[in-house]
């Protein structure tokens, strides 16, 4: 809908001879989607935003394509998580020889470590926490402002407007915790995306994968986290949209404990949840159906 | 005191956990029906097989996603049908033209990886679909449970009924041709069974595990005995006792389960490779004094 609305106004405002603003449109590249759905909250009707790893794709574990480095060379912008998340992106970016200026959303962030068997590497789940996804916007908005100064005005119209709106969302998360008994703070998932989330709003997550999606489980981890489950009495599992999940279900099988709503953590759905926001609320709503009682 | 810690190390393990036993469970179906299969392969020069195999059924995974999304069943019958073509077809071309087995399976099943990656990419889907549909020992359900078991038990059925002409074509097909016309749909049914119980190991336990349990018990056996039958035994056992070694080893040390029951394998490789009675380094080696005397 937004795509066909954009293309709308971009006839209208490329009808007139002269005006021939919107048909050069200034191009970004994001690095996955939820990056992608911030630059276009901030960059609006002047950007055009392509992901390179789109809806439901995993992007700890990506081969690009020819196209990618075609879209990554004819760039403006190109906007990364960092952190480690996308391991591929500093190699497409070097090989598409792109002038494009790179942004790295998470600079400014805090890292956190992973924890057991990811101690002494980074998290790279940063967006996980609003407040650090109100550092990504920051860091785009500027970017956005450097790579193409005619439009600053806007871009921090928008990106002021969206700052607020992501507040608000952060006092619903709180209030969404709030609401679930602090015993039943605790949940599994499949891998460990949720550690900023945890760390910001209190709950606690263990995830058999680890914080890449690439490691296969022992036969140990699966036990100690069988037993954790039970000791703990850990009252749900949550699958994910881009990870394997029969292991989640043997789990679930062995402990008793029930499967919650899909959470996405890593990309954003084909369809359902399609911005930013819209993950997060139904993040929220997930946890609060599934611990709540 | 030593009864207690014996129990903990062999037993506790699989007393403790579903996920355990069924690894077990699913293991043991493996090697029943790999060992003898491996062994006829060894017999035919068909050792790499399997890792062929492996590629050549991504584009029956690839439409089995694009009918009916991301469901393991559709997606592994598409792969079945995907191997099963690709051997059909090269074992048609080698029985009817110059070239040989291993050339021309070598280029049926690059034509269909190749296809593969076409047909996922044309979905603009960046899920890698051989990651998701390659399972995990740690993770198997009552279906994969049942697909092993039930592959293992038609394996060993059509073994039975075919054991007479198949070792006439493993060590003599030209003898084979000239007393009989079984040779070809023998051989046929053999690639078949091969297909199917690499199929339904990929999709159950992952591509490493059912190509190692398959091959490197064979080869082992070798070491031990002339006799089929006697290979035959000495591949399944080995197969299983590497199985339980692997799973242990994996419980107590937490390293990924499936590579530790192949190292488990290489193990007994090695050491039948010195110590075997047929053809071991250490016999090779040390002097032959009962010639001399």
């Amino acid at each position: 809908m937004h795509y066909v609305l954009c293309f709308v106004a971009a006839l209208i405002v490329s009808a007139p001879p002269g005006e021939s603003r919107a048909a050069e449109k200034f191009k970004a590249v994001a690095s996955f989607s939820i990056l992608a759905d911030l630059v276009k909250q901030v960059g609006g009707e002047h950007v055009d935003v392509t992901a390179i790893v789109g809806p439901d794709g995993d992007a700890h574990v990506f081969q690009p394509s020819p196209l990618d480095a075609k879209a990554v060379a004819d760039a403006g912008i190109v906007v990364v998580n960092g952190l480690g998340l996308e391991g591929w992106v500093a190699r497409l970016i070097q090989s598409s020889g792109t002038k494009a200026p790179v942004v790295v959303a998470s600079h400014g962030v805090r890292p956190l470590e992973g924890e057991g068997e990811d101690t002494g590497k980074v998290d790279p789940h940063a967006w996980q926490s609003i407040a650090n996804a109100k550092i990504y916007v920051a860091n785009i908005r500027d970017g956005l402002i450097s790579a193409d100064p005619a439009d600053r005005a806007d871009f921090e119209a928008k990106a002021k407007a969206y700052l607020a709106r992501l507040d608000q969302l952060e006092t619903e998360v709180k209030a969404a915790i709030a609401s679930i008994p602090p015993k039943n703070r605790r949940i599994i998932t499949t891998h460990d995306a949720f550690g900023y989330f945890g760390r910001a709003y209190g709950m606690s997550f263990i995830a058999p994968q680890g914080v890449s999606t690439e490691t296969e489980p022992s036969a140990k981890d699966v036990a100690t986290i069988i037993r954790q489950v039970k000791a703990q009495h850990v009252p749900a599992v949550f699958l994910e949209n881009i990870s394997d999940d029969r292991l989640m279900q043997q789990i679930a099988r062995e402990t008793g404990a029930k499967i919650g709503d899909k959470l996405y953590s890593d990309a954003l759905p084909g369809k359902g949840a399609a911005t930013y926001i819209d993950m997060m609320h139904n993040n929220i709503a997930a946890f609060v159906k599934a611990l709540q009682q | 005191m030593i009864l207690d810690a014996l129990y903990n190390a062999l037993i506790a393990p699989f007393a403790e956990f579903d996920f355990m036993r069924r690894a077990l469970v699913g293991s043991i179906a493996l090697s029943l029906g790999a060992g003898p299969v491996g062994v006829f392969m060894m017999l035919r020069r068909m050792s790499l097989f399997g890792d062929a195999m492996a590629h050549a059924i991504l584009p029956g995974a690839a439409i089995g996603f694009l009918v009916s999304g991301l469901s393991l069943g559709a997606m592994t019958f598409g792969g079945l049908v995907a191997g099963i073509l690709v051997v059909l077809l090269a074992g048609l071309v080698t029985r009817n033209t110059a070239l040989k087995e291993d050339a021309s399976l070598a280029a049926f099943y690059l034509i269909s990886l190749a296809l593969g990656v076409t047909i996922v990419s044309v979905k603009g889907s960046n899920i890698d679909l051989l990651h998701v549909l390659f399972g995990s020992i740690l993770a198997l359900d009552d279906t994969a449970l049942f697909l092993l078991a039930g592959i293992t038990t038609c394996t060993l059925l059509v073994l039975a009924m075919l054991y007479r002409p198949l070792i006439l074509e493993c060590v003599d097909p030209e003898y084979l041709k000239s007393v009989s016309r079984a040779g070809g749909p023998t051989h046929l049914v053999f690639l078949v069974m091969v297909v199917m119980t690499l199929v339904g190991g990929f999709s159950a336990l992952g591509t490493l595990l059912a190509v190692g349990i398959m091959m490197l018990p064979a080869a082992s056996a070798r070491f031990w005995a002339t006799e089929l039958d006697g290979m035959i035994v000495v591949a399944t056992v080995t197969a299983m006792l590497a199985s339980v070694i692997g799973l242990i080893l994996s419980y107590h040390s937490g390293l990924p389960t499936g590579p530790v029951i192949i190292l488990a394998t290489g193990c007994l490789y090695a050491v039948s490779l010195l110590l075997g009675p047929h053809g071991g380094l250490v016999w090779r080696l040390a002097p032959r004094v009962h010639l001399e005397a």
